[in-house]
């Protein structure tokens, strides 16, 4: 199956006047039509950057982009502000952490779909309501007909969050990118949202990349994920291999540092120190000073892909040799 | 547990008016808090869940006296706090000290670290060198070399970091209980497990009792003794960290439980525990307040309150044996639990 979303050796730069930040460094991904793919990394990681270069949303004043991302064929970067408009909504969606601040708050959540789907569809605003309408059934939204005249404020957080995915679908987009769209949620509001989201995927047939830092989360809802650190994606994988069988000690770190099955009051493994600056671009493996295994080579050559299993990949020099203790 | 409780409350309550119009009347009332009582014993952690609106962190406000109770009381070592012939507010807050979750909001951002960590000794009349040097063994002691970290302003440092330097500034006059109010919920999850793990050992270094409130039903369960769960304002269920994850009386708490994510691919949740948001915490629903998201409910919940009453444990289903009265007790307050109520599934 040919991929709807294809990045390769994506490299962004933010270059400013006091410092340049290397956000990402090199990212290759594929998703083929109906994936789900989670970007599982922490703050700084690059996951939201990724993202948003998917969709051309990076500021091109001071954005420096490197390779080559393509979205249902098209290469975004060569793509014009008024082509972006159109791929975007209508090819390829995207929903936030924090509907109020997506959301418009002078408008109804009825007009806001019916704008999406004019502004796309060229259909009559009457034929976009009665789409809206059955939007909002799509997201499970009770008594639509009257809460298509409510405000942004007047719903609850995750009513707010099952209105921005409705103007998200509205034009069915081939892909959605969803960031970090259940973390401002609560948990018993977040499983629900979740399984909306995997419900429409099915339902739809979309692609969807999940970015999040909740490795919980990431298993609930992807097919297959991809674990990001200092701008690289360090371990790429099923979800059940990586969960499994992680072979990439950060993965290793971030999967014991969720306390799952820890025994109370124990000290935890947890990796030491710190995220590193992206102001110089990395030499040699940015997890090294973090990690417990690293060696001399560590620090100079950069880890290169390496296949554990099928569609199993990580960049670690020792996972690669074999050299890892178990 | 036949000591008595390092800390106390006896039916604590917060109500917050909302006032608002032409001649600023109360338009609504915010039950915060509502008739809360629980006890921790020192040396233990309780853990305090619960979701959005659930009144956790104005618990954890009321036990500090940042805000000041309706109704109720906060015991300490047996004296009433704020009462006559109790305990002061200056002495309260020397045995009892807070963290909260916004590190940088909680540190002055024109004072250096050490300078913040010694800030409260001197204004209880430390003298200045030896308010000093206390900060720089509390440095030591969150896991920040003194030379390094001393100086530095809250803008220099990370999250993690300043979430440690808080932590040794609640530690500086010596407190025997600490509250923490999400204090590792806005950091990343290996900072978070850092930072966990330096409470983790400073609990044992300097004997310490904590109250732990987050949401995160994860790490309540990793660091907690005794959890107690809220819902919109009351007590729902407490009770020992393994009976109430492994055997939790309460629908909601079993909700609660059961949403969490699975963290296992070929087991993933499949149907939601619960439906549509926590209500606001303004005009609650009658009688149980969980009533509206519980699949149980029947005409007794809308009309009494249930108690809060000790659970029958497992021994007394099985051999009609009541539980040894040493290990704490498992308490929820649900109809269904309480023989007699008027509901259909109770005994």
């Amino acid at each position: 199956m040919s991929a709807v979303v294809s990045v390769r050796d994506l490299a962004i730069r933010f270059v400013m006047r006091e410092r340049t930040v290397h956000a990402v460094n090199g990212v290759s991904f594929d998703l083929v039509p109906g994936e789900v793919l989670g970007i599982l990394g922490e703050s700084g990681s690059g996951k939201s950057v990724t993202l948003r270069a998917l969709m051309g949303l990076l500021p091109r004043r001071y954005t420096r982009i490197d390779g080559q991302v393509r979205v249902a064929g098209r290469d975004v970067r060569a793509l014009s502000d008024v082509e972006l408009a159109d791929v975007r909504g209508r090819q390829v969606a995207m929903i936030f952490q924090e509907p109020m601040t997506t959301l418009d708050p002078v408008f109804t959540i009825g007009e806001q779909i019916v704008e999406a789907v004019v502004r796309h569809e060229h259909v009559s605003p009457r034929a976009a309501r009665a789409r809206a309408l059955e939007l909002r059934e799509l997201v499970q939204i009770p008594s639509p007909e009257r809460r298509l005249k409510t405000y942004p404020h007047e719903m609850s957080g995750g009513m707010r969050q099952r209105a921005m995915i409705a103007i998200a679908l509205s034009c069915r987009p081939a892909v959605l990118l969803a960031d970090e769209p259940t973390t401002a949620l609560d948990v018993s509001v977040q499983i629900q949202i979740l399984l909306l989201l995997r419900q429409l995927q099915r339902e739809l047939g979309m692609a969807v990349i999940f970015v999040t830092h909740d490795v919980g989360v990431a298993v609930e809802i992807a097919d297959s994920l991809a674990v990001m650190y200092a701008g690289r994606l360090v371990e790429t994988g099923p979800t059940r291999a990586v969960i499994r069988s992680p072979r990439h000690p950060y993965t290793q770190g971030l999967l014991a540092s969720t306390v799952r099955g820890a025994t109370r009051g124990q000290i935890l493994e947890a990796i030491p120190g710190l995220p590193p600056d992206l102001g110089e671009p990395a030499v040699g493996c940015s997890f090294a000073p973090r990690c417990r295994h690293a060696e001399t080579r560590c620090a100079v050559t950069a880890p290169a892909e390496h296949v554990v299993a099928p569609d199993h990949v990580v960049r670690c020099i020792r996972a690669a040799d074999g050299s890892l203790p178990a | 547990m036949t000591a008595a409780p390092l800390l106390a409350t006896r039916n604590l309550r917060k109500h917050f008016s909302l006032r608002g119009g032409l001649l600023h009347r109360v338009q609504a009332v915010v039950q915060a808090v509502d008739g809360v009582s629980f006890e921790v014993h020192a040396g233990e952690t309780l853990g305090i869940v619960g979701e959005s609106g659930c009144g956790k962190s104005t618990t954890a406000r009321l036990l500090m006296r940042l805000v000041t109770p309706d109704a109720g009381d906060v015991v300490f070592d047996g004296a009433p706090v704020g009462r006559p012939g109790g305990l002061g507010l200056r002495d309260l807050r020397r045995q009892m000290q807070m963290v909260f979750q916004d590190s940088y909001a909680s540190l002055n951002p024109r004072l250096p670290a050490a300078m913040s960590i010694a800030y409260g000794p001197l204004v209880h009349g430390v003298p200045r060198s030896s308010a000093l040097k206390r900060a720089a063994g509390l440095l030591e002691a969150v896991g920040l070399r003194p030379e390094l970290f001393a100086n530095r302003y809250p803008h220099e440092l990370s999250g993690g970091q300043r979430q440690r330097i808080n932590i040794a500034r609640a530690l500086a006059l010596e407190p025997r209980l600490l509250i923490l109010d999400e204090a590792v919920s806005a950091l990343d999850r290996s900072i978070g497990a850092q930072v966990l793990n330096v409470l983790i050992d400073l609990k044992r270094r300097f004997n310490l009792t904590y109250v732990f409130i987050s949401h995160d039903l994860d790490v309540v369960q990793f660091v907690s003794d005794r959890v107690m769960v809220m819902y919109l304002g009351k007590v729902v269920e407490i009770g020992p960290v393994e009976e109430v994850y492994g055997h939790p009386r309460h629908p909601y708490t079993r909700a609660l439980l059961s949403a969490m994510p699975s963290m296992d691919p070929d087991h993933r949740i499949q149907q939601a525990p619960l439906g549509g948001d926590p209500p606001n915490p303004i005009n609650p629903p009658s009688g149980c307040r969980f009533r509206t998201r519980c699949a149980f409910a029947e005409d007794v919940c809308a009309r009494r309150e249930p108690p809060l009453g000790g659970v029958p444990g497992p021994l007394t289903v099985r051999g009609g044996l009541t539980p040894p009265s040493c290990s704490p007790a498992h308490d929820a307050a649900c109809h269904m639990l309480v023989p007699g109520s008027g509901h259909t599934r109770a005994a």
